[in-house]
């Protein structure tokens, strides 16, 4: 008799009974609680429009099995899934993320893929905890496995302001007049609105906006909407920007030789970015983001950041800093709920991270604590001034590396 | 009412701008009046020029005024050779086959900056760059106002070399009479590939100038292309003067319109005047009529 190639009946029998009592098992988490390695789903748009900063996150991503081996002693597993800046990209990654046996998701930087991925997470019941997503709405649903390590929209704005009002403080310098220019985009938009609507109430900010100007973030030529903002006479610009209209903007200052008391964002990115610094060299100095930042004198930020550097060699933290901070973060609240739930079952693990209480932090802020709607409350935007080529922390003071430099050095009043 | 300091200086910014524009203008112009080709790799090919310029001064520190030379040079070059190689087999082929033609060759144009210079944004930093001429109130932008010098000169020596040398009188007569040119014997076909040589070399100078005011990613071209097409429709297709005034007056309308209205709208206006122009003089403002 001639065997055939494979299975035989008993082998297929026997390979059949397991299976089956795997499959029985597995919705009491039976199957799944024997895991000993987290596979962690990473969503990040490391192409499309924002893929430079998808990159930038996916570095705090591939150091976190390093370092939470080291300090949890447990085993990760990252699942790298690029949702090419787009949110139906995203959506569709997520689900095969899960199909593939993702225990749990992180990412996206971005608020619309991060509505599109909690949903499949809120479906599919898979914890899903968010690294970088701003928009409000997201935690706002009810959903019971959706986290988020981030401020909201809201409190960057009440962070950023506040660190204005806190910056002329420490200076002891008391401007009266602002002129605001904001990217005319969704994010820019949605600034105005929060600024417009929080300014009358923050009585500790002692000027008021002469003018505001918004612009088109892909416009290349910003000589109008300056020669108004200088026209405005105001003692300093309020800023929400993006990189490449920042650089084009602050170039344009200089033709026109405008030069206010300083240039301050509430909470964009675009100035504390290598590229803003690479590209103007010494007039990127003393521009001033508040913005969420890492913690430079944590014990958790040396571990990260030597980590950060053993594998990016040529690369600068403080460039990468909150992507990094943030993304790590989100892997170790995944991580710290896996070893104490000891389960890779969703539901339990999306209990153990509701429960999260972790005090060493990278990033800026009070512990990571979710609230019962999965918000982190209580993380905290730094006053980032760019010195020597550098955005250098220089509030809150508890974290500062240097003293702030306000009014930037050339104003004239 | 904004202050009459802040409007002139408007003004005089938005008018050296539209110069610049008005040159990028010139060559698509150029080309259509004689070859009747529509060049819809106009602005991938001035994007090409920009990273040629910013090329040129990574490695010898050269300036982009300097740069002109080779990359004029080049440019006159690659563009004989591809209106003699590519685009004279589509001469007399249904307009969307032409039309796809050259869409594929801005595509690919683009893709290939992509893969040598990647997404971030070039630009050259010379020493001029950030300074201004000062008059009363008025500021003149440096890099602008050589930029805009730089556009008048070319576009008189072209306008002087169709007026004035045989060369350029056959390619009018070429424009201007097809099919009699041919029967006095001229050689079209190496004459419409000498008039998409000037037209690359004319929007390689306006290239060598843009990156003085303009980052330069590889994506910049299709929004050059749509510009240059709403200047020199509403200048008049075909026409050099037409070109030129049409830059300068979409330069100069744009500014306003950030100055009076949203600056982030100032876009709209330009197409806003082009449809003005479409309907009440279809020609161009300095077109002839068909």
């Amino acid at each position: 008799m001639t065997q055939r190639p494979g299975f035989n009946r008993r082998q297929f029998n026997a390979a059949l009974a397991a299976s089956g009592t795997l499959a029985a098992l597995s919705p009491f988490g039976i199957a799944r609680a024997q895991a000993t390695k987290l596979k962690v789903g990473v969503l990040l748009p490391r192409s499309g429009f924002q893929g430079f900063i998808g990159q930038s996150c996916q570095k705090g991503a591939d150091l976190a099995p390093g370092v939470i081996k080291q300090l949890l002693g447990v085993d990760i597993e990252l699942m790298n899934a690029d949702t090419e800046t787009n949110v139906d990209t995203a959506r569709t990654r997520a689900e095969r993320l899960i199909q593939e046996g993702a225990h749990v998701l992180v990412g996206p930087f971005d608020s619309g893929a991060a509505s599109a991925i909690a949903q499949v997470a809120e479906q599919r019941g898979v914890p899903f905890v968010i690294n970088i997503a701003a928009a409000p709405p997201i935690t706002e649903q009810g959903y019971k496995f959706v986290f988020r390590n981030f401020p909201t929209a809201i409190d960057l704005t009440r962070n950023g302001l506040s660190l204005i009002g806190d910056l002329f403080r420490e200076t002891k310098v008391a401007p009266r007049t602002a002129v605001f220019m904001h990217v005319n985009d969704t994010f820019g938009q949605a600034m105005f609105k929060g600024i417009s609507a929080m300014m009358p109430g923050l009585t500790n900010l002692p000027f008021k906006v002469v003018d505001t100007i918004s612009y088109d973030p892909a416009a290349k030529d910003l000589t109008v909407e300056v020669s108004k903002a200088k026209a405005a006479n105001a003692d300093f610009l309020m800023l929400v920007c993006r990189l490449n209209d920042s650089i084009i903007l602050r170039r344009e200052m200089v033709k026109q030789r405008w030069n206010p008391m300083g240039v301050i964002s509430p909470g964009s990115p675009g100035m504390y970015e290598e590229q803003f610094s690479k590209a103007l060299g010494k007039l990127a100095d003393y521009c001033i983001s508040n913005a969420p930042w890492f913690n430079p004198k944590t014990d958790m930020t040396k571990v990260v950041s030597a980590a950060f550097k053993k594998q990016n060699a040529k690369e600068e933290f403080v460039f990468h800093g909150t992507n990094v901070a943030y993304t790590f973060e989100s892997i170790l609240i995944a991580a710290d709920a896996f070893k104490r739930a000891r389960s890779t079952d969703p539901k339990v693990l999306a209990d153990a991270i509701r429960q999260t209480n972790i005090v060493d932090r990278v990033a800026l802020g009070g512990p990571i604590k979710f609230n019962a709607k999965g918000q982190v409350e209580g993380n905290l935007s730094a006053c980032a001034q760019n010195l020597n080529g550098r955005p250098t922390v220089v509030l809150p003071l508890s974290a500062a590396e240097a003293r702030p430099v306000f009014p930037m050095p050339g104003y004239k009043a | 009412m904004p202050a009459p300091d802040l409007i002139a200086n408007v003004v005089v910014a938005g008018l050296l701008t539209g110069l610049v524009y008005g040159l990028m203008a010139l060559g698509l112009s150029v080309i259509f009046g004689v070859v009747r080709v529509v060049n819809f790799a106009h602005g991938e090919m001035m994007t090409i020029a920009m990273y040629c310029a910013v090329a040129l001064f990574g490695a010898f520190r050269l300036d982009p005024f300097l740069s002109v030379i080779p990359v004029a040079a080049v440019f006159f070059g690659v563009g004989y050779a591809m209106q003699a190689g590519l685009i004279n087999p589509f001469i007399t082929r249904p307009e969307h086959s032409q039309f796809m033609l050259l869409v594929a060759v801005a595509i690919i144009m683009v893709n290939v900056l992509l893969m040598i210079f990647g997404p971030s944004a070039l630009n050259v930093q010379v020493d001029y760059q950030l300074e201004s001429f000062e008059l009363g109130p008025v500021l003149f932008d440096k890099a602008r106002v050589f930029a805009a010098g730089m556009a008048l000169v070319t576009s008189a020596g072209l306008f002087l070399f169709f007026k004035y040398t045989p060369t350029g009188k056959a390619i009018r007569a070429c424009a201007d009479n097809n099919l009699g040119a041919k029967v006095v014997g001229l050689d079209v076909k190496h004459l419409y590939a000498l008039t998409f040589g000037l037209g690359s070399a004319c929007v390689a100078v306006a290239g060598c100038m843009m990156i003085l005011l303009v980052d330069v990613v590889p994506t910049l071209g299709p929004g050059y292309t749509l510009l240059a097409f709403v200047i020199v429709i509403i200048g008049g297709l075909g026409s050099m003067p037409g070109a030129l005034f049409g830059g300068v007056l979409i330069g100069v309308s744009e500014a306003l319109a950030g100055l009076f209205f949203a600056p982030s709208a100032k876009s709209m206006f330009g197409f806003a005047l082009l449809i003005v122009v479409l309907l009440f003089r279809p020609q161009g403002l300095l077109g002839r009529k068909p």
